[in-house]
C-alpha cells in the first residue's frame, strides 16, 4: 500500500492511497483538481504535470526519454517534473508528495 | 486493404525534414519530424497563429472568410484569457453524465444500422453520429442535428472540395440568428454561456462569440467523421482486434489513442512565419507559411516502433493528432469520449462489419497524396 498525497493549486493536500496502477488514474478517480490525464495516460497529452518533492525523487526516479521530450516543452517544467501516468503505484514510491502543475 | 493508410511521408521526412506545396499562390513548408513539429507548435511568437484570418488554414481560408476564428487563430497572451473561458465547458464531456447522453445516442444509431441491409458508414452513421453528438457540446436540443445532417460532410467544401464560401454562408447566418435567438432569450447553451461571459473585463463581441462557434462547428466536423468511419473500416478487416477490445476493456484507452495516432484526422496546420528562421537546417522566411504536418510527426520511425503498424498495446503513445502545446485540440475531450464510448458499443453489438463498396478521399498536398478516410463506405453491420 502507497500513501500519496497530492498538493493542488489551492494549496489544499489531497492524501489518498493505492496498491496498483498508475498515480494520474488514481488522481482522476478521485477528483484531483488540476490532473486531467486527458490522453488516459499514453504520454501525449501533458495534463498530468506534478512537481515530486526534492525528498522524493529517489523513489519516484527519472523520466523516460520521450517523458522528457514531452516534459522540455511543457511551460514551467523543472527538474522536479514529472507526468504522473507515467509514475506507477507501489509500495516503493509510499508517502510521496506531489505538487501539481498550472495548466 | 481498404483500411490500410500509407504514410506519403516517410522519405521526405528522412531525407530533408520539410515538404512544399503551393497553395493559391501562398506556398507552405511542410514540417514533418516529430521533434521539429512540437519545438515550432510551442514557438508562437516565430511561428504565429494570430495572421491575417484564415492564412494559417490549409487550404487558405482568406479569400472566403475575414472572421477570426477564437481561440485558434488568436496568440498568448488573449489566447489563454479565451482559453481560460473556455476551457471548463469543453471538459464537460468528462462528467459521467455526458456519457450517458453520448452512449445512448450512440446505442441507438448503431441499433439503426444493424437494422439496414446497406449503410453508408459517411453519411449514415459518421455524419449522424458527430451531428448528433456535437448538440450534446453545445447543450441545444437534439433537433438541431437533423439540421447539422443536412449541411452535408463539410461545412466549408462543396462536393468537388474546393472551398465554397456559399456554404460557409449557411454556416455563418445559422450562427447568427443562434446567436441573436440566444440573446433575447438566454438559456443554457454555450451561446448564452458566451454572451454572459467577459474576457478581460469585457463582454464578446458578437463577432468574437461567432468566431468560436465556427471553431467549434469546423474543428469537430470532418475530423471526427473520419475518424469515425475510418475506425469502422479498421474492425472491418480486423474484427480481431474488435474481440480483444470485448475481451479486455481496459485496452479502450489505448486502442483510442493509438487509432488517432494512425488516421491523425488533421493531417496539418498551418502557421505564418514572423521572422527570419531556420527549421532541421533549412531557412525559413519571414511572412512566408510552414505547417505542423501531424500526420507525419505520427508516423515519425525515431519515436514511434513500427509506426505503420496499428498496435493497441503501445505503452506510451506521444502522437500529436489532436495538435501539440497551447494551441492543442479544445474538442479533444469530447473526441476522446466519442471514440471511447464508439468502441465500447461495436465490441459489446457487433460481430462482424462487411465492406461493400469504398471510395477513397485523398488529400492532394503539393508532392504528396494522403489518404485521409472516405467519400463513400458501403458496409453491412451484424450482431
Amino acid at each position: 500500500m502507497a500513501e500519496i498525497t497530492f498538493i493542488t493549486s489551492d494549496n489544499e493536500k489531497v492524501v489518498l492511497e493505492a496498491n496498483s496502477g498508475n498515480v494520474m488514474q488514481l488522481a482522476v478517480n478521485n477528483g484531483v483538481k488540476g490532473i486531467d490525464g486527458d490522453c488516459g495516460g499514453v504520454c501525449s497529452c501533458a495534463t498530468c504535470h506534478v512537481f515530486v518533492a526534492e525528498k522524493d525523487l529517489n523513489k519516484v526516479g527519472k523520466a523516460s526519454s520521450i517523458e522528457a521530450d514531452m516534459l522540455e516543452l511543457a511551460d514551467d517544467a523543472n527538474e522536479f517534473s514529472r507526468l504522473c501516468c507515467q509514475i506507477e503505484i507501489s509500495d516503493d514510491i509510499n508517502g510521496v508528495e506531489l505538487t501539481i502543475a498550472k495548466q | 486493404m481498404k483500411s490500410e493508410f500509407p504514410d506519403p511521408f516517410e522519405e521526405a521526412r528522412q531525407d530533408s525534414g520539410l515538404g512544399h506545396m503551393d497553395d493559391q499562390n501562398d506556398p507552405v513548408a511542410m514540417i514533418l519530424r516529430h521533434k521539429d513539429v512540437r519545438k515550432t507548435a510551442h514557438n508562437w511568437k516565430t511561428y504565429q497563429s494570430g495572421a491575417i484570418p484564415g492564412r494559417i488554414v490549409v487550404p487558405s481560408e482568406v479569400n472566403i472568410r475575414d472572421i477570426r476564428q477564437i481561440p485558434f487563430e488568436v496568440d498568448p497572451p488573449l489566447h489563454k484569457d479565451f482559453r481560460n473561458l473556455l476551457e471548463e465547458w469543453f471538459k464537460r464531456p468528462n462528467k459521467e453524465v455526458y456519457q450517458e447522453k453520448l452512449t445512448h445516442q450512440i446505442s441507438t444509431l448503431i441499433d439503426d444500422v444493424l437494422k439496414k441491409d446497406t449503410t453508408d458508414v459517411v453519411t449514415d452513421f459518421a455524419l449522424k453520429l458527430q451531428s448528433r453528438a456535437l448538440t450534446l457540446l453545445l447543450n441545444t436540443p437534439y433537433i438541431e442535428s437533423e439540421t447539422f445532417i443536412s449541411w452535408g460532410t463539410h461545412v466549408f467544401r462543396s462536393e468537388g472540395d474546393n472551398l465554397d464560401a456559399s456554404k460557409a454562408n449557411v454556416l455563418y447566418d445559422y450562427l447568427d440568428k443562434k446567436i441573436n435567438e440566444a440573446r433575447e432569450n438566454i438559456g443554457e447553451d454555450l451561446y448564452s454561456v458566451l454572451l454572459q461571459a467577459e474576457v478581460n473585463g469585457k463582454k464578446l463581441t458578437h463577432d468574437e462569440i461567432k468566431g468560436i462557434m465556427i471553431l467549434t462547428f469546423a474543428g469537430g466536423r470532418d475530423t471526427v467523421i473520419n475518424a469515425v468511419t475510418n475506425t469502422i473500416a479498421y474492425f472491418a478487416e480486423h474484427p480481431e482486434s474488435l474481440l480483444d477490445i470485448q475481451k479486455n476493456p481496459d485496452k479502450i484507452n489505448r486502442a483510442v489513442e493509438e487509432l488517432i495516432r494512425y488516421f491523425s484526422p488533421l493531417t496539418h496546420m498551418g502557421r505564418v512565419v514572423t521572422e527570419d528562421a531556420q527549421i532541421c537546417e533549412h531557412a525559413i522566411k519571414n511572412d512566408t507559411r510552414v505547417s505542423l504536418c501531424w500526420a507525419s510527426a505520427n508516423r515519425d520511425e525515431t519515436v514511434f516502433e513500427n509506426p505503420n503498424e496499428v498496435n493497441f498495446d503501445r505503452k506510451m503513445n506521444p502522437h500529436v493528432a489532436f495538435g501539440f502545446s497551447h494551441h492543442n485540440c479544445l474538442g479533444a475531450t469530447h473526441a476522446r469520449q466519442v471514440m471511447r464510448i464508439l468502441l465500447k458499443l461495436l465490441a459489446n453489438k457487433i460481430t462482424s462489419i462487411s465492406i461493400l463498396k469504398s471510395r477513397e478521399n485523398i488529400e492532394e498536398l503539393g508532392e504528396f497524396r494522403r489518404k485521409i478516410g472516405f467519400h463513400e463506405l458501403i458496409a453491412k453491420f451484424t450482431n
